[in-house]
């Protein structure tokens, strides 16, 4: 009986394995924080297994531990036949531009990073038109007239968080301060709960009581020092609204699943440049149970008014990342 | 700079102290025994993430804490056992427990919670509340409005996870069990010279299981306070490097408890500065530097008075200390009466602004430079790193 059960174990994973040189399937790389951050990685990961559910099919996915095992990741999975391969992170756009020519036949798409390439989709979302509603919302709620923002690691994408966040304060409020730090400028930054925490308790000293954090993992340690100290917080990537009922204020929502499903989903992934912005529901605020008490009527009045004028085009929100250089002074 | 900010600046030192010199003195405790430990830093993470998983399972942090130094000290026995009992080369050993702990914690924090390696996060009884104190205000916003002598009250003293207050107390007590008790003398005994200790009649390796076991103690509550005080939960590779820090702290201490006390505070208050103090004006980091050094020859200006009043030193020793005291704190405060808006040397100083990168490598800065040894002659346990045999 032992001997037939592991007969048949054994012949089982041969043909899974058999199956899995075969696999036409879509996969999945997530970067360095992990699929369960909360946040980036995690919103990814549901957007694949939204697909999966849908459509009963299944997906590769490697979850990456350091720095040098993108290329070789992108490699197997290409190998292997995966077909597309979507990667989340800017961090992998140096190793996808290596890698993207020797496979012609695979699609490639990556997210928050751009790769120049005839069989690469890069979708890029406009963090600072979203960050900017959430940093309104900041500066109508904040009492004490100073809102903060904690960033990761210190690339200009999550500068583009930090501006837009400014921006929007500033629209709310002309008189607000606004204070911006960074976590650090290795990828460890993602993952520094201890350190984000002591970021906000500095931040809360100088007066902050609206912090928004755009940290990955880190992002925790900001959103529970805030629930602890009684000031509001914003959460980022991902609805993070029920991690402290009743102290996050609303979540910078950057619709990662929805950019996943689809290239999943889709017939066709045409090459090049793909902006989500406010206009495709790539990015907005989140609203639900956990929050509602939090937000009043004006508020969601006022971001929702700013919303159509950033869509219509009457307000144009700076990007950061254009020119390096934000108009809005941040301590 | 503002003296609430001095204040939050010394409290978030505090508070990044703690698990550095609670590592610290286990690796004093074990070092000073004959047994170098570098395993620290994985004994650390082992502890943090019981504790978290064990206190979220329970509800009950004391039970998570408990979990968490049962499992330092499985690991402590598992390094005595590798270079007490068996002799094995113990520099190997501890870097072994580095990377058990470091691949161990992920994988079953993935089997137990399915969250990528880390714990639910804590909530309630789950966690190590701040003690507020009585009469303390425990929010940032109500300390701001308090007299200066409610703030210290308020923002230094009280507002501390119990661990802290527990650490500081542990300080005295090794110094009171290394120098004051026959344990420590033999403790002592056996990493200076064993032989002499093994002709005594005493036992050499009870005593390094001894000291192996406290350094896992200490070591497990380290790691509590990552998980359970500090932060709300255990996250991969959440000890950071601390146990190296630690150990660099051990050796600027010169294995001596006050003053590694000393050093783990300096540590903790680099990056406390480092997580303030973002694109620092050079102005103002110089008058922190100057602050700094005030505060420490205040501290050697008390050591000196209390070996004078103890008839253990001349009144001139008090000298150099006082003049680095009058010196430092003139300096501070006239760099921070400048109006950088005025022109000249101050306006000058105010536009270097050293970067982040600079600010947050200060601890390790200060880790190679202590290495390179340019504090002074640092002479560790001359039988560390040897097993001892008994007959050759």
């Amino acid at each position: 009986m032992t001997m037939m059960k592991s007969l048949l174990g054994a012949a089982a994973v041969i043909a899974m394995s058999a199956a899995g040189a075969l696999a036409d399937g879509p996969a999945v790389i997530f970067d360095l924080g992990g699929k369960f951050d909360r946040s980036f990685n995690e919103s990814a990961f549901n957007g694949a297994e939204r697909w999966a559910e849908e459509t009963g099919g299944t997906y590769r996915e490697i979850e990456l531990q350091n720095d040098a095992q993108r290329e070789q990741a992108m490699r197997r999975l290409a190998e292997a036949g995966s077909n597309p391969i979507v990667m989340a992170g800017f961090s992998q756009a140096s190793a996808l531009e290596v890698v993207a020519p020797d496979y012609p036949d695979t699609t490639f798409v990556i997210i928050d990073g751009v790769v120049d390439a005839p069989n690469v989709q890069s979708i890029i979302f406009s963090e600072h038109e979203g960050s900017y509603l959430v940093g309104m919302m900041a500066g109508l709620a904040s009492e004490t007239g100073t809102v903060s923002f904690v960033g990761g690691m210190d690339i200009p994408l999550i500068s583009r968080f930090a501006c837009g966040y400014a921006q929007g304060a500033v629209a709310a409020n002309p008189d607000i301060t606004v204070i911006a730090n960074m976590t650090g400028t290795t990828p460890a930054a993602w993952n520094d709960p201890v350190r984000g925490g002591e970021l906000t308790r500095g931040q809360i000293g100088q007066g902050s009581d609206v912090v928004f954090a755009a940290a990955g993992g880190t992002g925790l340690g900001v959103l529970q020092t805030a629930a602890d100290e009684g000031i509001l917080s914003i959460g980022v990537d991902a609805n993070q609204n029920y991690l402290h009922p009743g102290s996050v204020l609303t979540s910078m929502m950057k619709r990662v699943d929805v950019a996943v499903y689809n290239s999943f989903s889709a017939d066709t992934i045409e090459p090049g440049i793909v902006v989500l912005g406010l206009a495709e529901d790539g990015v907005g605020y989140a609203m639900d149970e956990f929050n509602a008490e939090l937000v009043t009527e004006d508020m969601i009045a006022a971001v929702d008014a700013a919303r159509e004028q950033i869509i219509a085009g009457e307000i144009a929100v700076h990007n950061f990342t254009e020119d390096g250089s934000c108009p809005v002074d941040m301590q | 700079m503002d003296f609430i900010t001095i204040l939050q600046l010394l409290d978030s030192s505090i508070r990044l102290a703690t698990p550095l010199l609670l590592a610290c003195l286990a690796g004093l405790f074990s070092e000073r025994a004959g047994i170098f430990d570098i395993g620290l830093e994985g004994k650390m993470l082992a502890a943090a993430f019981f504790s978290a998983a064990i206190a979220f399972t329970s509800g009950s942090v004391w039970v998570g804490l408990l979990t968490g130094v049962a499992a330092s000290v499985a690991l402590s026995g598992l390094h005595g056992l590798a270079s007490i009992t068996f002799r094995g080369n113990q520099l190997i050993s501890g870097v072994a427990i580095n990377f058990l702990a470091a691949g161990m914690t992920v994988v079953i924090a993935q089997t137990w919670f399915s969250q990528g390696g880390r714990t639910p996060a804590l909530t309630g009884d789950a966690r190590f509340e701040e003690i507020v104190l009585p009469g303390a205000a425990s929010r940032i916003r109500d300390i701001a409005q308090q007299s200066p002598l409610g703030q210290i009250y308020s923002e230094l003293i009280s507002g501390h996870s119990i661990l802290v207050y527990i650490s500081l107390l542990i300080v005295p007590l090794s110094w009171w069990v290394l120098y004051r008790t026959r344990f420590g003398l033999r403790l002592r005994a056996v990493g200076e010279n064993p032989a002499a200790v093994d002709t005594a009649g005493i036992s050499v390796v009870g005593l390094r299981y001894a000291a192996v076991i406290i350094c896992g103690v200490l070591c497990g509550l380290a790691g509590a306070y990552l998980a359970t005080g500090l932060s709300a939960g255990f996250v991969k590779d959440m000890s950071a490097g601390r146990g190296f820090i630690a150990l660099a702290a051990l050796i600027f201490a010169k294995w001596r408890p006050w003053h590694a006390l000393g050093a783990c505070f300096l540590f903790g208050f680099l990056d406390a500065a480092g997580n303030r103090f973002q694109n620092i004006e050079l102005l103002t980091f110089l008058s922190l530097t100057f602050l700094l050094l005030a505060a420490v020859s205040a501290i050697m200006l008390v050591i000196r008075a209390i070996m004078l009043a103890r008839g253990k030193d001349t009144a001139r020793g008090l000298l150099t200390p006082g003049i680095a005291l009058v010196v430092s704190v003139g300096l501070a405060l006239g760099l921070d009466a400048l109006d950088p808006e005025a022109g000249g040397i101050a306006t000058y100083l105010n536009t270097f602004v050293l970067p982040v990168q600079f600010m947050q490598a200060l601890p390790y800065i200060l880790v190679v430079v202590i290495l390179a040894g340019l504090v002074g002659k640092a002479i560790p346990p001359r039988a560390g790193g040897e097993p001892y045999v008994k007959e050759r």
